[in-house]
């Protein structure tokens, strides 16, 4: 009961500081793809764990109690973290893509090499 | 049904604290320079409601929630991959 709660604590404690700092470097940074790469890669992070600190509920409760929705939530919430994981990294890429197609620099920007490669 | 759940109390704050994360991206959804920016500040309220709803399922024992996060999750793909289209002039 106490170690189950203690590592669920931590799970979501790591959840929590990343989700924070992604969201304060979107704030706090000053042009698009720094507040991209705080946004998307903490957050993805941070929201990885706290699914995974359900998925280890899920599976601790079906461990002491042999009861089939625990192992039902289990799958879910890793399909859903699955989901996350895969999904946030390639519309990351895409608006990152998006942000170069509609011409904006980085912030102390002097050349620009991916213009060469896209006429 | 929720005589073999042991409720931990450590969800509820956890949800309130992303919630409070949704209000501060909400200020770069309203001051972004750029139309990019507020893509990106949606992009991160959708993963930031995908976690909540996951937790929610677990603190109000209800397993249906996590399929809606699945499906949210899918859903908000789609649609910032339609709107990095639109904003790259490709549509």
């Amino acid at each position: 009961m106490d170690a189950i709660v203690i590592i669920l604590a931590l799970f979501l404690l790591i959840g929590v500081i990343f989700n924070g700092l992604g969201v304060l470097g979107l704030l706090r940074f000053p042009d698009l793809y720094t507040r991209m790469h705080a946004a998307t890669k903490a957050t993805t992070f941070g929201s990885v764990f706290t699914s995974l600190a359900v998925v280890v509920f899920g599976l601790w409760s079906y461990f002491r109690t042999v009861d089939g929705q625990f192992l039902t939530l289990a799958i879910h919430a890793f399909i859903a973290t699955l989901a996350l994981a895969i999904t946030n990294a390639v519309s990351s890429h895409a608006l990152a893509r998006a942000g170069h197609k509609m011409g904006i620099k980085p912030m102390p920007a002097v050349c620009d090499k991916l213009e060469e490669f896209s006429p | 049904m929720s005589g073999v759940w042991i409720s931990l109390d450590v969800w509820f704050p956890v949800v309130g604290i992303f919630l409070v994360f949704i209000a501060l991206c909400t200020v770069r959804l309203f001051r972004g320079p750029t139309p990019a920016d507020r893509a990106v500040a949606v992009d991160t309220v959708n993963t930031l409601t995908v976690a909540i709803m996951v937790l929610l399922g677990v603190a109000y024992q209800q397993i249906i929630f996590v399929d809606v996060a699945i499906v949210y999750a899918v859903l908000s793909f789609v649609s910032t991959l339609y709107i990095a289209k639109y904003l790259g002039g490709e549509m």
